[in-house]
């Protein structure tokens, strides 16, 4: 019943740091550690959300898939229809193939279009770059995707600031999607705009994918926005992919003690019902100077005196039956101890 | 009531076959129009500079007199219906020359800004987007041509390459790129961080048409305004190296030029309307062009629409 799942991209030890420098001469004293050695599959045709507070990496990670920002190390492996190549090491020929297939939505409607441009001057440059000459054929394309968006197609002859933040956030999207492209990355794409809108974004979303078979890597920091929409879930902290899971086993069965905080604040919308919040103590500490072993443990109610010198790793463990993968030495003396048991 | 009724909607109908055509035009244009006349100030401001460039252009209608004219027997003659400004040392009518010099004048302000706005500006949308070490070395080097005093660098051009109004164009640019650069640099840094930049380098465009193409509209507010001041700035200063005897040649007659005169004592302390006329003229011109250019960046501003 189940397909064998084709991975899309594969992210290897993804390393994106940024110097700290100092001083008359700028020397570089350290590095922020935005995104630190994470590794993920995303597979064709799924939504996988990635989750965390803000400053944990999240959008980092999403643009160094995009290599709008530089990664320092790792592999970015994209599957171009079989053919396996790392998207840090492509001719320029090459990387052009790749951007028709990678795209991204922003999450600030305000600043994602030009507000010296009508939406048609904003959205016709791609086209012309890849190859559409004439101009009504542009006309076309774009009335058509703004139709896609549901948005009628003369306002592409109108300019940003005659649209509300939903408009935008839609035609942000229909230009996502105009070069046809198979992974788009949502960067907190519904947080900048209220809730009725976000359902409706969220729905269009929805039935996108389902229309032009696309991947979706959904980052945002709204818990319930995330559960909606995606398949799978990292969770990351502190530049670090702490927790992955299907979305439902994330929910019913959290490991990751910070996941398990995370979850706990998401609010109930029922009159008189307790619920049992893990508040952290502490704020997330500075990524320049990651605290050793597990970065969470300053903060973590269970932490144990290896968490504070051997950083856990991401582990694949199998409950039910199905994948969840967990970084953290609780979980895995529990299911040594388990497997021990059995 | 019925009969108003459907003519709005006649209206209405009509601007929705506007839309859809696209010829329903913005109107952020003529609000910020509207702003400006609103100014009283700048709007003076505009008359004033446009009463003293139309009579520069206008000059031979308005005048008789050729400013080169030499009329021995009229010599330093006080103001007069034969001569409104009178003559200076050589006869010349002074009303002629502060017209025509006024031409000269006019174009080497422009001129000045408009070389150093289209330097500055290219240079600094280019770095300013790109950043890195282009944009680390013309930093210092507009630095090092800011840090001298800019009179001082005028007159030592002025020597090296000698006395001609285009070379006069050419010093005002080196010396003037170095400030509109910064500022072109500084509205890059800040817009090259908005998302619909990130978006147009997801597609892969090129580096020159997501700066010159997509970018530099939304920075050129401000640098308009600059142009204004600093033709004001170089009208000034080719009146101050002419004064000095370093600007323009002598023949030609300019504001500068003909204040130039006002060196010989004699000439300071009896004959004043050779050189109070074209020293007000000057005053009015410069201060015109700054209210305009306030004008500008108080209806250009956004935040400030009503």
């Amino acid at each position: 019943m189940h397909r064998e799942k084709e991975v899309l991209l594969k992210i290897r030890n993804a390393q994106t740091y940024f110097p700290v420098q100092k001083g008359l001469l700028k020397r570089t004293v350290g590095h922020v550690r935005a995104v630190d050695n994470v590794s993920l599959d995303v597979y064709r045709g799924e939504t996988l959300g990635l989750v965390g507070e803000s400053g944990c990496g999240k959008t980092t990670l999403g643009k160094s898939i995009l290599q709008l920002v530089r990664p320092t190390g790792g592999e970015f492996i994209y599957n171009f229809d079989g053919q396996e190549k790392d998207l840090r090491k492509l001719s320029n020929e090459e990387m052009m193939q790749a951007r028709k297939r990678l795209q991204i939505v922003f999450q600030d409607p305000h600043s994602s279009l030009n507000p010296a441009f009508t939406i048609f001057g904003s959205l016709q440059d791609p086209l012309k770059k890849f190859g559409i000459k004439s101009k009504e054929e542009r006309k076309q394309i774009i009335g058509d995707l703004l139709e896609a968006v549901n948005l009628r197609r003369e306002y592409m002859h109108r300019y940003p600031h005659e649209f509300s933040g939903g408009q935008r956030q839609r035609i942000g999207i229909a230009r996502a999607l105009s070069l046809g492209p198979e992974l788009i990355i949502c960067d907190e794409a519904v947080s900048a705009l209220d809730v009725s809108i976000q359902a409706q974004v969220l729905n269009l979303l929805l039935e996108l994918k389902e229309k032009h078979k696309l991947t979706y890597i959904f980052i945002s920091h709204d818990l319930s926005v995330v559960e909606y929409m995606s398949d799978r879930i990292a969770v990351m902290y502190l530049g670090k992919i702490v927790e992955l899971a299907q979305a439902e086993d994330l929910f019913a069965n959290a490991m990751h003690p910070y996941s398990q905080a995370l979850l706990s604040a998401i609010p109930v919308a029922e009159v008189g019902r307790k619920r049992n919040r893990i508040v952290l103590e502490g704020n997330v500490p500075s990524p320049v100077d990651p605290p050793p072993g597990c970065a969470f443990h300053p903060r973590c109610p269970y932490a144990m005196e290896m968490c504070k010198t051997t950083v856990p790793e991401l582990r694949k463990h199998i409950i039910d039956g199905r994948e969840h993968h967990v970084a953290c030495h609780l979980t895995d003396a529990r299911a040594v101890t388990t497997q021990k048991t059995s | 009531m019925s009969r108003t009724a459907s003519r709005l909607d006649r209206k209405m109908d009509l601007l929705k076959m506007q839309e859809k055509e696209g010829l329903l035009k913005s109107k952020e244009g003529s609000r910020a129009v509207g702003k400006f006349i609103q100014n009283k100030l700048a709007l003076i401001g505009l008359v004033v500079f446009a009463v003293i460039l139309l009579s520069s252009i206008f000059a031979p209608l308005l005048t008789k007199y050729d400013p080169a004219m030499i009329d021995l027997r009229a010599r330093l003659s006080p103001p007069s219906w034969e001569h409104l400004f009178g003559t200076d040392k050589l006869g010349r009518d002074v009303f002629a020359r502060v017209l025509y010099g006024g031409r000269i004048s006019i174009l080497v302000g422009f001129g000045g800004a408009l070389g150093a706005a289209l330097v500055g500006v290219s240079l600094g949308t280019y770095a300013g987007y790109k950043g890195g070490w282009l944009d680390k070395i013309l930093l210092r080097v507009s630095e090092i041509f800011m840090a001298f005093p800019q009179i001082i660098l005028v007159l030592l051009l002025v020597s090296l390459l000698g006395q001609s109004l285009w070379n006069l164009l050419v010093i005002f640019t080196i010396t003037g790129w170095g400030s509109v650069y910064r500022m072109a640099r500084s509205q890059m840094l800040s817009i090259r961080e908005e998302e619909y930049v990130q978006a147009l380098k997801a597609f892969g465009l090129s580096d020159a048409i997501i700066a010159y193409k997509h970018m530099l509209p939304n920075a050129l507010g401000p640098i308009m305004v600059n142009l204004t001041l600093s033709t004001a700035m170089f009208i000034l200063e080719e009146t101050a190296l002419s004064f000095l005897g370093l600007g323009v040649p002598l023949h030609i007659p300019t504001w500068g030029n003909i204040l130039n005169a006002a060196q010989d004592l004699t000439i300071l302390q009896e004959a004043w309307w050779i050189w109070v006329p074209v020293g007000l003229v000057i005053s009015a011109f410069v201060l015109s062009i700054n209210f305009v250019g306030d004008g500008l960046r108080d209806s250009a501003d956004p935040t400030q629409q009503g």
